[in-house]
C-alpha cells in the first residue's frame, strides 16, 4: 500500500483523536501545569515524588506487573491450546471469554467479594469440607486476584488471535527438520506470536495501572495505589490540578509502550 | 497413552480457567434467586426480582440506551479501527509509532480524567448533553481496543497476496475486501466484542458524559450502591447472560447437526 | 467458513442493535405543565411519589442520580446538565453558598417546608446555611457505631473501643476523608471542623495506630459486612441501621459518648435554574406529609418531617432511638461545613498519609 493511501485512509481516525484524545488532553496538560490562580507550575507533576504519591505509584507497578505476569503464564497455555481446537469455533470462542463481561464490572467485583469473605462462600465449603479457609480478602493477593480476573480476557484474546494466525505447516516443518516441541515452541510459535504478547500485556498493564475500584472494594481501601489517588483527587479533593498532574506522570507509560512497540516493529517488518 | 494423558491435563486446565472465570458470574445468578435484598444472607428462594424487573420502566429503558449506545459505539469504533489499522500498516514506522501511543491514551488515563476532560469538551463545543454526547465518547474510548485487537493480524498479513491481486487487475477496493478482509476479520470481531463489552461497562465517562435523565444500565447500578445494589440487577444480569449463552449455543450447534446429516 | 464465522456473531449483534434501538425510541417531551429537572442521591426517594407529582401537578419530572456530592458538585458547577433541584449534603451545601450557586428560597411559595419541617432541623441547618435561606431538610441522621452483639465482649459505648487490640481486624471504618477524621477528632475531644494543623497532626497519628486493627475502609459495604457477620463493630450512618437490624438482629446501633456528626441532606434550588417555579413546587409537594412518609418507609433515613412522623403507622419506629434521637440528649453533636480549599486540601494530604502508611 502506498504511503499516501494510508494517509488519506487514516484521515477519519487522525481526526478523531486529535478532537476526542488530544484535545482533552490538552486540557489535562493545562490543569496539570497550572495551579489554582492559573499560574504555570511544574509541583502537581513535582508531586509524584512525595512519600505517598511515590509509594502508591510503586505499589501499583508492582500489583499490575505481578497482574499482568499471572495473566500472561494463564493465559499462554490457554491460547495455545484454544488455537489448536477446530477453526470453526473462532467467535464462540472469543464470546466465551468476553461473556463475563457482560455482568457489569462492578457487580462482578462485588461478587468475588461475597466469596472472598471471611464468611464467604469459598470458605463455606472449604469448611464443609474440612478444609482450612483461605484468608486473603482486604490484602494484596484478593487485589491481584481481582486484576488478574477482570483482566484475563484481555491477555487471552490477542494470544489466541496471534498464535491461531501462525501458519501449521510452519511449525510441522521445524518438526520434519528434526526440531524437538520445545526447541520448535522457543523458536517458531514464541517468535511469531510476540505482536499478541504485546498486545496482551498493553490491555493489562495499562488498565491494571490505574484501576481503583478493585483495590478499594478487594483490598478494603487498605493499600492505596496511584489510581486511587488520582480518584481521591478528583473526587473527594476537587483538587483538579493535581490528580491532572499525576495523570502527566503516567503518560511517561504511554511513552515507554511507544518505544517499546517502536522496538518490537524492527522484528516485526521481518515477518510481513 | 501419553496423547490422551496431555488432553486430560488440557481439559482440566481449560475447566479451571472457566471456573475461575465464571464463578462469580454463578453467584450473581444464585444472589437473583435471593428473598433477601443483601448479597450477604440466604433468604430464601424466590422469582418475585424477576417479576418486579420487567414491571421496573427506569431499568427497561436504561438496558434500551445501554444496549443502543453499546451496538452504535461499537460498530462505529470498529469502523474507524479498521481503517485506521490499514492506513497505519502502510506508514512509517516512526508516525505508527506515535499514532499508536495516542491510540492508547484513552485506555491509560484513569477514566475519571477522561471524563471530565470530554465533558469539558463538550462543553466548549456547546453540545447538548445526552445519548449523543455519550456516544461520542464511548466511540472514543472504544477505538483503543478495536486497534490493539485488529493490529496482531494486520503484522502477519502477508503484503504479497494483496498485491498479487492487485497485478491480477483487482481494483484496491476488491483487492482489499477479498484478499485482506478476510484475514483480518477474526481480529475485527474481537474489537467488535470488546468495544461492545467495554461499553456495556463504563460508568465514569458515562457519567460525566451523560444528560440529566439519560441513564444506562452501569449509571443505575452505581447510583443504587449507596442503598443497596436491588436485585432486579442481578436479575437482569442473569437474563442477558442466559440468552446470550443460548443464542451463542444454538448458534454454534445448528452447522454441526447439519454435518451429521 | 468465513462467511458462517461473520453470520454467526452478525446474528446476536443484530438481535441487540435492534432491540436496543427500539427500547431507545421510547422518551418523551415535557408535561403539560413544563417539566422540572431533579438531581438526587441514587435511590433516594419513593419512584411512586414521582409519578404522583407527576399525575397531581402535570409537570414532567427528569430525575436523576449521583452517587457522592463530589461527583454532583463539577457537574452541576459546569452547567452540563441545567437542573433545577439538587439535594446536597450539609457541608457541600455551604461550598455551594460559598460559590454563590444556590437560589434563595421563597418560603411563601413552599409552604408545606415551614409548616412541617421541624424547627429543631432548621436549627441545626444554620451551621452551614446560617440564615436558613437556600436549604429545605430532607434526611437527616448521624454517624454512629453498629456492633455485633454476639462478637463483643461489652456493650459498645463510644469511639475509644474502635481503638481496643482486641477488636483487630474485625472493625470496619468510612473510607471517607471527612467520617474517618470525626472518629479521631471527636476521640480526642476537637471539632470536626478543625483546620488547626495541631489538632490534625493528633488525629492522622490516631488514624494510623489504628489503621492496624481496621479489617477495611469501606462505604457502602459497611452494611452488607455487617449483615454478614463480616466484623464485629462498624462505623455506619443511622439511617442503614434500621435495614441491617431488620435483617440482622444481632446487631445494635449507638451514638458514641464522645458526640459525634449528625448530617443533613437538603433540597436546593440552583441560581440558574430553568424552571424556578416548578422547582418550588416539587419542593412543596415532597415537603408534604403523607409524601414526606412514604419516601421514608422506602429508604429508611430520618424525615424532619414532623407531620410524615405523626403519620408512620408503626409505633416501634415512630419511637425509635435508632430513627429520631432526641438532638438535647447528646452532647457534642455537629454538623459539617465547608471548609474552603484549603482546609480540604490539608485533609486529603492527610488522609493520603493515613492510607499509605
Amino acid at each position: 500500500m502506498t504511503s499516501e493511501k494510508s494517509k488519506w485512509l487514516s484521515t477519519p481516525y487522525v481526526a478523531w483523536s486529535i478532537m476526542f484524545i488530544l484535545i482533552p488532553l490538552c486540557m489535562i496538560f493545562y490543569y496539570g501545569l497550572t495551579d489554582k490562580s492559573g499560574a504555570f507550575t511544574l509541583e502537581n507533576v513535582a508531586a509524584i515524588a512525595s512519600a505517598e504519591h511515590a509509594k502508591a505509584l510503586w505499589l501499583s507497578l508492582l500489583l499490575s506487573l505481578i497482574s499482568t505476569l499471572v495473566c500472561f503464564l494463564l493465559a499462554y497455555p490457554l491460547a495455545m491450546i484454544l488455537a489448536n481446537l477446530q477453526v470453526n469455533q473462532h467467535s464462540f470462542i472469543i464470546l466465551i471469554f468476553i461473556l463475563p463481561m457482560w455482568m457489569n464490572f462492578l457487580l462482578r467485583t462485588l461478587a468475588w467479594q461475597t466469596l472472598l469473605e471471611k464468611n464467604g462462600v469459598i470458605n463455606s465449603v472449604l469448611s464443609f469440607l474440612h478444609l482450612p479457609n483461605i484468608n486473603i480478602i482486604n490484602t494484596p493477593c484478593a487485589i491481584v486476584l481481582g486484576m488478574v480476573y477482570n483482566f484475563l480476557p484481555f491477555m487471552v484474546l490477542p494470544l489466541y488471535n496471534a498464535l491461531s494466525k501462525i501458519d501449521e505447516n510452519v511449525i510441522n516443518a521445524s518438526r520434519d527438520l528434526g526440531a524437538g516441541s520445545i526447541y520448535t515452541f522457543f523458536r517458531i510459535t514464541l517468535p511469531l506470536s510476540v505482536p499478541g504478547i504485546i498486545s496482551g500485556i498493553t490491555m493489562v498493564f495499562v488498565p491494571a495501572l490505574t484501576t481503583f475500584v478493585i483495590s478499594t472494594i478487594l483490598g478494603g481501601s487498605k493499600i492505596l495505589l496511584i489510581g486511587n489517588v488520582i480518584e481521591q483527587e478528583f473526587t473527594q479533593a476537587s483538587n483538579w490540578h493535581l490528580g491532572s498532574g499525576l495523570s502527566i506522570v503516567l503518560m511517561i507509560f504511554i511513552i515507554l509502550n511507544m518505544i517499546t512497540s517502536a522496538v518490537f516493529d524492527k522484528e516485526g517488518t521481518g515477518l510481513i | 497413552m501419553n496423547k490422551k494423558l496431555a488432553d486430560c491435563v488440557k481439559n482440566i486446565y481449560i475447566a479451571l480457567i472457566f471456573l475461575f472465570l465464571y464463578a462469580p458470574i454463578a453467584t450473581l445468578m444464585v444472589l437473583s434467586f435471593n428473598k433477601s435484598k443483601t448479597r450477604a444472607k440466604w433468604g430464601g428462594f424466590t422469582f418475585k426480582w424477576y417479576a418486579e424487573l420487567f414491571e421496573n420502566e427506569i431499568i427497561l429503558e436504561a438496558l434500551g440506551n445501554t444496549l443502543l449506545i453499546a451496538t452504535l459505539s461499537a460498530l462505529i469504533a470498529t469502523m474507524i479501527g479498521t481503517v485506521a489499522c490499514v492506513a497505519m500498516n502502510g506508514m512509517k514506522k516512526r508516525s505508527r509509532a506515535i499514532l499508536l501511543g495516542i491510540t492508547n491514551i484513552p485506555m491509560l488515563n484513569a477514566e475519571i480524567v477522561t471524563g471530565i476532560s470530554l465533558m469539558l469538551l463538550f462543553i466548549s463545543m456547546g453540545l447538548r448533553f445526552g445519548l449523543g454526547t455519550i456516544l461520542l465518547s464511548h466511540i472514543t474510548f472504544n477505538i483503543p481496543y478495536v486497534i490493539l485487537s485488529i493490529m496482531p493480524r494486520m503484522k502477519q498479513l502477508n503484503p504479497s497476496t494483496y498485491e498479487a491481486a492487485l497485478d491480477l487487475g483487482a481494483s484496491h477496493v476488491t483487492a482489499f475486501f477479498k484478499v485482506v478482509f478476510p484475514d483480518l476479520l477474526p481480529g475485527i470481531l474481537s474489537g467488535f466484542l470488546m468495544a461492545f463489552t467495554m461499553s456495556l461497562d463504563d460508568f465514569i465517562i458515562t457519567h460525566f458524559t451523560k444528560g440529566a435523565g439519560v441513564d444506562t444500565l452501569s449509571t443505575k447500578i452505581y447510583t443504587e450502591v449507596k442503598k443497596g445494589i436491588k436485585p432486579e440487577m442481578y436479575a437482569l444480569s442473569t437474563l442477558i447472560f442466559v440468552t446470550v449463552l443460548f443464542l451463542l449455543l444454538l448458534v454454534n450447534m445448528t452447522p454441526s447437526r447439519k454435518k451429521q446429516s | 467458513m468465513k462467511k458462517r464465522n461473520m453470520k454467526k456473531f452478525l446474528i446476536p449483534a443484530l438481535t441487540f442493535a435492534f432491540a436496543g434501538i427500539t427500547a431507545g425510541c421510547s422518551s418523551s417531551g415535557g408535561g403539560e405543565n413544563g417539566e422540572v429537572i431533579v438531581y438526587n442521591w441514587g435511590e433516594y426517594i419513593d419512584p411512586e411519589t414521582l409519578e404522583q407529582f407527576e399525575e397531581e401537578t402535570g409537570i414532567k419530572v427528569i430525575y436523576d442520580e449521583f452517587e457522592t456530592n463530589e461527583i454532583m458538585y463539577p457537574k452541576v458547577e459546569s452547567g452540563a446538565a441545567s437542573y433545577d433541584v439538587v439535594c446536597p449534603s450539609d457541608y457541600m451545601i455551604s461550598k455551594m453558598i460559598d460559590h454563590d450557586m444556590l437560589a434563595e428560597i421563597n418560603f411563601d411559595n413552599i409552604p408545606n417546608a415551614r409548616d412541617n419541617i421541624g424547627a429543631q432541623y432548621y436549627e441545626q441547618s444554620k451551621d452551614f446555611d446560617p440564615e436558613n435561606k437556600y436549604s429545605i431538610p430532607y434526611c437527616w441522621g448521624t454517624v454512629g457505631i453498629l456492633y455485633n452483639k454476639t462478637m463483643v465482649d461489652e456493650p459498645i459505648t463510644k469511639w475509644a473501643q474502635l481503638w481496643d487490640e482486641k477488636y483487630a481486624d474485625n472493625i470496619l471504618m468510612q473510607d471517607s476523608v471527612r467520617d474517618a477524621f470525626m472518629v479521631a477528632e471527636k476521640l480526642n475531644g476537637f471539632s470536626m471542623n478543625t483546620v488547626d494543623p495541631a489538632q490534625l497532626e493528633t488525629a492522622k497519628n490516631a488514624l494510623i495506630e489504628q489503621k492496624p486493627l481496621v479489617q477495611a475502609y469501606v462505604i457502602d459495604q459497611v452494611r452488607d459486612k455487617m449483615i454478614g457477620n463480616e466484623a464485629a463493630i462498624g462505623v455506619i450512618y443511622s439511617g442503614e441501621a434500621i435495614y441491617t437490624q431488620r435483617e440482622n438482629p444481632d446487631l445494635e446501633y449507638v451514638i458514641p459518648e464522645e458526640g459525634t456528626n449528625v448530617w443533613i441532606d437538603s433540597w436546593v434550588i440552583l441560581k440558574d435554574a430553568p424552571n424556578k417555579e416548578n422547582a418550588e413546587k416539587f419542593i412543596n409537594f415532597m415537603c408534604r406529609g403523607d409524601i414526606a412518609v412514604k419516601n421514608f418507609e422506602y429508604i429508611t433515613y430520618s424525615t424532619p418531617n414532623d407531620a410524615a412522623r405523626e403519620l408512620i403507622e408503626d409505633e416501634d419506629i415512630k419511637n425509635s432511638e435508632t430513627a429520631f434521637p432526641d438532638l438535647s440528649q447528646y452532647p457534642n453533636l455537629e454538623t459539617y461545613v465547608y471548609l474552603g480549599e484549603d482546609g480540604d486540601a490539608l485533609y486529603n494530604e492527610l488522609w493520603k498519609e493515613v492510607k499509605s502508611n
